[in-house]
């Protein structure tokens, strides 16, 4: 039989019920996978919004990808509810006063504006292949014209209209979105840790650079599995975004650091005991070393030295990955570092991540792969590619 | 005539953008509407309880903490009282020891849940303060008993999705565990460690000062069992209840009150380290 409840081992003082952490591992992919929506969704809101022609290669697989990691968002939530079969009972009964009552209709409205843009764009395709093929594949396709098989000019026309619009009013629903999980977190008095108002942007911020970054990641190895050339112009433009936002997450986080030790308020000791202790390897050691110093200054150094070819691939490529590692740690050492350091600002605990149950790393590593796997489908039934060499 | 069909097609397109952006729109007016509702409902959904009026009481709690022994009969009878489990790990009330030893300007601060106490306890249900330190020169030591402070302002109630945990008008906050789903947003919003997931129920739990007794005339079960009266426990309406006359003589202190939560449990003879 599963275990009830873990009681997490302390130093110092904690109140008796803290040794409980309420909040597991699957409350830390939750940031992550919202993070990866709005970061990919900025990328193709800079081709689709802004008219950044360089990142037409990947605006379309931008959009596809969003969809896929929003599709996964609920369920790290929904696999954490004590009481699963009362998860839609927010939007039904919402209590207005709550920062998460409005979680349900912000991504509601995210999914229906995903899969609405996605239809749009989609829509010569889907409606060539409802033509073409037969059986469950051509049933499939038909059904997803939605009855609309009109591909005149002036519906092409109209329909660039809607993904306009949709991208448009995606950038304030994604950023929105996300921000807003910063906010569940920055707004929360109880935990030194967590309170403040930097946390939202720092939450936009580190999504952005992980959309980016995973785009990088999921491009190259699309070239390589379709065989054809990477868009260095594209990949380039990619280094820079991410490169860009990176330096404004890690001023952000850096701030807000800043700010927490130097405003010094009651369990400042505990905080700094922790910093310094705990915290070396998973905040020091890698997310700010490993995944952030080293990208960036690798991701400076190529454009510095205007490196082209292969290695700018490589560089980037790596870069992304290490970004990726990065923002996965920063979103642990906030959502468990913050349950981490107790309440009563006199003692520490020691969360454990189990192997193998609900809430566990096997869970987490699922939710964190299925995105992935749906994207894989994806891709085969609506072809995301806009280079031409995809095109032939 | 193909033209004509690729028009009819365009139409009807634009039509069901058309009902979509209504359907949109119609739902953005209901969720307004019914954003009103829940607060309205929790009032309107009072508890029935017969003979029991909540609007006729102000209940409060008092500690005094100068009295407390630390025998944890509070705590025992809690448990027994209101079903919480029985492990080291679930409270709904507790008590802190605070010890200052001689030449030592750290004060230790211990519990029910210590590992030292678990030992000396011996058993779930049952607990036990170690005599820890029996061969140390104590300068100063004092017992502190702790629960949920019922706030004015509870930041618990704030995060709720859903209003399973809402302030009632005699001044008591509680659960609906029917209602409750189970996210544990309230646990974290709580500065006071008042709450914990009921891992039995699947649902969070707290301290309800007893309210299945304090609506029936009785005191909650851990002002019952006290030995030496260091919980007091009342109605401020009736001006001789003992937290009024404890209020009345005692110049009382709450806990972080910079939390803005503006706690009802008031306490008498507590120390700076104390939060």
């Amino acid at each position: 039989m599963e275990t009830l409840f873990h009681a997490a081992p302390f130093t110092g003082y904690v109140y008796p019920n803290e040794t409980v952490v309420p909040w597991t591992v699957l409350i830390a992919i939750y940031p992550y996978l919202t993070g990866l929506v709005a970061g990919a969704f900025t990328m193709s809101s800079l081709y689709q919004v802004f008219g950044m022609q360089r990142f037409k290669p990947v605006a379309h697989f931008a959009m596809l990808t969003s969809l896929c990691c929003m599709l996964i968002v609920p369920l790290p939530l929904l696999l954490h509810l004590g009481q699963p079969t009362r998860a839609l009972n927010p939007m039904i009964t919402p209590h207005v006063t709550s920062a998460f009552a409005v979680f349900g209709y912000a991504a509601g409205f995210y999914v229906v504006l995903l899969l609405l843009e996605n239809w749009f764009v989609f829509r010569p395709h889907i409606v060539a292949q409802a033509q073409q093929r037969t059986g469950p594949l051509g049933w499939f396709y038909r059904i997803l014209t939605l009855g609309s098989y009109d591909l005149s000019e002036k519906a092409m026309r109209y329909d660039k209209k809607w993904i306009f619009a949709l991208a448009i009013i995606g950038i304030p629903g994604a950023h929105g979105l996300h921000g807003y999980v910063g906010f569940v977190f920055g707004s929360l008095k109880s935990r030194e840790w967590w309170s403040s108002d930097l946390m939202p942007p720092i939450f936009l911020f580190s999504a952005i650079i992980s959309g980016v970054a995973l785009l990088i990641v999921l491009y190259a190895i699309s070239c390589r599995l379709r065989k054809i050339p990477v868009d260095l112009d594209c990949m380039k433009g990619m280094a820079y975004t991410l490169w860009g936002f990176m330096l404004f997450a890690l001023l952000l986080e850096a701030v807000e650091f800043a700010s927490l030790v130097y405003r010094g308020r009651e369990g400042i000791e505990v905080i700094l005991e922790y910093v310094r202790g705990p915290l070396i390897i998973p905040f020091w050691t890698v997310q700010i070393g490993i995944c952030s110093i080293i990208p960036v200054s690798w991701l400076t150094f190529m454009i510095w030295k205007g490196t082209k070819g292969n290695a700018l691939i490589a560089g980037t490529v790596v870069s992304a990955l290490l970004v990726l590692a990065g923002v996965l740690m920063m979103r642990w050492n906030v959502v468990i570092g913050g349950q981490e350091i107790a309440k009563t600002g006199k003692g520490l605990l020691t969360y454990h991540m189990p192997f193998f149950e609900r809430e566990s790393a096997v869970t987490a590593a699922v939710l964190l792969i299925a995105p992935f796997v749906l994207l894989s489908a994806a891709v085969r039934l609506l072809p995301p590619w806009n280079d031409s060499e995809a095109h032939p | 005539m193909e033209h004509k069909t690729e028009d009819l097609e365009g139409i009807g397109r634009r039509h069901f953008l058309r009902l979509f952006g209504g359907a949109l729109g119609g739902g953005g007016i209901a969720l307004a509407a019914t954003a009103l509702l829940p607060e309205a409902a929790a009032v309107a959904d009072k508890p029935e309880i017969p003979g029991y009026d909540w609007n006729q009481h102000r209940w409060s709690f008092g500690v005094d903490a100068t009295k407390c022994i630390g025998c944890l009969r509070c705590v025992e009878a809690c448990k027994v009282e209101n079903n919480v489990p029985k492990d080291p790990h679930h409270f709904r009330t507790w008590v802190e020891r605070y010890v200052t030893l001689e030449g030592d300007e750290k004060t230790h601060i211990d519990s029910q849940h210590d590992p030292v106490n678990i030992e000396a306890a011996g058993a779930d249900g049952k607990y036990r303060f170690a005599n820890r330190y029996k061969d140390a020169k104590v300068d100063k030591a004092f017992f502190v008993p702790k629960l949920c402070n019922h706030c004015t302002h509870p930041a618990c109630v704030q995060v709720c999705p859903v209003g399973a945990t809402y302030k009632t008008e005699d001044g008591a906050v509680l659960i609906d565990h029917t209602m409750c789903i189970g996210c544990q947003y309230c646990v974290q919003a709580c500065p006071y460690g008042a709450r914990f997931f009921n891992e039995e129920i699947q649902a969070t739990d707290k301290c309800t000062w007893c309210y299945h007794r304090i609506t029936k005339g009785l005191n909650p079960a851990c002002v019952e069992v006290c030995p030496v009266s260091a919980r007091v426990f009342g109605d401020r309406n009736d001006k001789q209840s003992p937290i009024s006359i404890f209020l009345r003589n005692n110049r009382v202190s709450v806990l972080r009150p910079e939390s803005g939560n503006a706690p009802n449990v008031f306490y008498v003879g507590i120390d700076k380290e104390v939060s």
